[in-house]
């Protein structure tokens, strides 16, 4: 090291000097490549990747790959299948934990709505164990209680039934559905949800289990029509459930008066004009290259789901067997996930 | 030699260990203290004869001491055991307790009555489940907050709802309800051309036209004045060759100068095989469209 601070400081200046100049040829360089190979009609030269948590997981035995033969058998033993299997539509049951508050039943009737088929008990002071008998007796799929800790609901226990595993999951950053009219901007408008059946939307589930344990909760028929969509998305391990509705719009025509705004996605397609009919408009099917957007208006909650334990059969904290605990020990690398 | 008031005085006023001050009185922690209130006549150790109930795993000892024994403390206390039931034990403490001080008395019997109480209530909880708080420290709860705005900050989630909800539409999924089936194949074509030439050969005969039934369910109105005209056949070649894109002409160029360097025949069939180029294009459009069956019944109607 240079002793001199002054000279020290000179030369470091002029290695960072230094560098700045190469990475600008670098990119310099990078552009003119790829410049010359559009010009020429050749594939560009392979854009790099940059490298993110998601790309550089660690690599984890229980992913599933989707041609596993092992896991379509699993499949077809899990417990949830019934459901899955179409043969019977889901009901739900969902209840509080026994000290209520404001927020849990507020979030619980938000979450009427969104979802069809949930039916809400009040909890009393009934044992969480014979709940799940008194439950089974009434032919519900599925039991969720949501418990609350200092006046705000902290923690959902999805119990499927019967027999099903139970998945504890810690609830955070809820937003309920009235307060998603001030928390978005004006621009988008508040959706209202109505009574179709949603479409589900899985992102990023690369366990099996984690497909059927929310698709179970839904009856398995969407009702495209309905235009609802109830997204249920992984990221390192951190579930996020959104609910939305949609709508598909074309660039090219008139902008429908009801939601013609920014913030639509577009799917850029070159446009070019053929025009094959005349028939009345909505019976074509239209050779015509435009764009399509799809706007999307949030409504309904949105919270963040974390798995904290997993268990096989009904609740049962001292018998059961956990099949999976998350112990923050096991936090330590930042690219680990389970889900 | 015992002097109990000398003993009050000393403790009272100077210190005592088992002395605790709250703000709503003056309380003794001694375990032998019958009310547990830091008194004169409650002091177990100011008083030398004295008696309490203790609570040894569910069961009632009743302890008194004497001045009699007062130098062995080893000895000091006698122990002895209460029936279960109140009222045997109320005639039990009687028996012992018969020419003491009404005062104390009186103090063991409200004792015991408040221990048999609890001794119920305990007994009806463990038989309750209980919640059990467990506690996570404040740095895990502080990373997992952390690691959660990120995760929520890396899905850019509206963009990946939108895509999803838009490849669900390419596939097909809809159905007939949006009537939007060119849209994403034509991406696709722009990208997937090479791809496409190598399908297209089984797919020789898709008619230009075609026409299918939508449904009427879309609020955009689509007005028919958007489009320029109803070509037939023959002037759909045209509109297609000039509509083309730099790529395309490109492509279609480079088609047409191979067909002009190959011999005659070619030459003839150079009009189809331009044609073919932009029916490959749709070709592959019409592969990757779900209602295929419509279409062949069309194909084969024609």
């Amino acid at each position: 090291m240079i002793k001199n601070k002054d000279k020290r400081a000179k030369v470091y200046a002029k290695q960072k000097h230094e560098k700045k100049i190469e990475k600008q040829k670098k990119i310099k360089a990078r552009d003119a490549a790829e410049k010359l190979a559009l010009e020429l009609g050749e594939e560009p030269p392979q854009k790099m990747v940059p490298k993110i948590i998601e790309n550089t997981r660690e690599a984890d035995d229980t992913v599933c790959r989707p041609d596993d033969q092992e896991l379509f058998a699993d499949i077809d033993a899990d417990e949830f299948n019934p459901v899955l299997r179409r043969e019977v539509t889901p009901k739900v049951l969902i209840t509080t934990c026994r000290f209520n508050s404001t927020r849990g039943p507020a979030f619980i009737s938000e979450l009427l709505s969104v979802i069809p088929n949930f039916h809400y008990h009040k909890r009393g002071t009934y044992d969480l164990k014979k709940i799940v008998e008194y439950a089974k007796k009434k032919d519900y799929t599925s039991l969720i209680v949501v418990h609350t800790n200092r006046r705000e609901p902290d923690a959902l226990l999805i119990i499927g039934l019967p027999n099903g595993p139970i998945a504890h999951f810690k609830l955070s950053n809820l937003v309920l559905g009235k307060d998603i009219k001030l928390f978005i901007i004006s621009l988008q408008n508040h959706g209202n949800p109505t009574s179709h059946e949603p479409e589900l939307v899985l992102n990023n589930f690369t366990t099996r289990l984690g497909n059927h344990f929310f698709q179970s909760l839904f009856p398995q028929e969407p009702n495209f029509r309905g235009r609802r969509v109830v997204t249920f998305h992984n990221q390192r391990d951190f579930i996020l459930f959104r609910h939305h509705r949609y709508i598909f719009q074309t660039k090219e025509s008139k902008q429908s008066g009801t939601k013609g705004k920014d913030g639509v996605a577009q799917e850029r397609v070159k446009p070019r004009l053929q025009v094959r009919n005349h028939i009345s408009f909505m019976c074509v099917w239209i050779y015509q290259f435009i764009y399509v957007g799809i706007y999307v208006q949030e409504c309904g909650p949105r919270f963040t789901l974390k798995l904290v334990t997993l268990q096989h059969g009904t609740f049962d904290t001292k018998g059961g067997e956990f099949e999976w605990v998350h112990k923050p020990e096991r936090d330590t690398s930042r690219r680990r996930f389970f889900l | 030699m015992q002097h109990d008031e000398v003993i009050w005085q000393v403790i009272r006023h100077k210190h005592c260990s088992y002395m605790a001050k709250i703000e709503t009185g003056i309380f003794c922690r001694n375990p032998y203290n019958v009310t547990g209130i830091c008194n004169r006549s409650s002091c177990p150790l100011a008083n030398s004869r004295y008696a309490t109930i203790r609570d040894h795993e569910g069961v009632f000892y009743l302890y008194m001491k004497t001045i009699e024994r007062a130098h062995m403390p080893k000895n000091l206390w006698e122990r002895v055991k209460l029936p279960r039931n109140y009222e045997k034990a109320l005639e039990t403490i009687d028996k012992h307790l018969l020419y003491w001080p009404k005062l104390l008395q009186h103090k063991i019997k409200q004792r015991l009555t408040k221990m048999t109480q609890m001794r119920i209530r305990m007994r009806k909880l463990a038989l309750k489940t209980r919640e059990k708080i467990m506690t996570t420290p404040r740095r895990d709860i502080k990373r997992e907050s952390r690691r959660e705005e990120k995760a929520i900050k890396a899905a850019v989630l509206d963009k990946a709802i939108e895509t999803e909800l838009l490849e669900r539409l390419k596939k097909g999924i809809y159905g007939d309800i949006y009537n939007y089936p060119e849209l994403e194949w034509n991406k696709v074509l722009d990208e997937e051309k090479q791809v496409a030439e190598g399908v297209e050969e089984e797919e020789e005969e898709e008619p230009e036209i075609e026409y299918v039934e939508g449904y009427e369910e879309l609020e955009e109105e689509e007005d028919m004045e958007d489009f320029s005209g109803f070509p037939s056949k023959g002037s759909g070649y045209d509109d297609d060759e000039h509509d083309s894109d730099d790529e395309e002409e490109d492509d279609d160029d480079v088609e047409e100068q191979v067909v002009i360097h190959k011999k005659g025949k070619r030459d003839s069939r150079k009009p189809d095989d331009v044609g073919k180029s932009k029916k490959k294009k749709r070709v592959v459009v019409e592969v990757e469209q779900e209602d295929g069956d419509v279409r062949q019944t069309l194909k084969t109607a024609r």
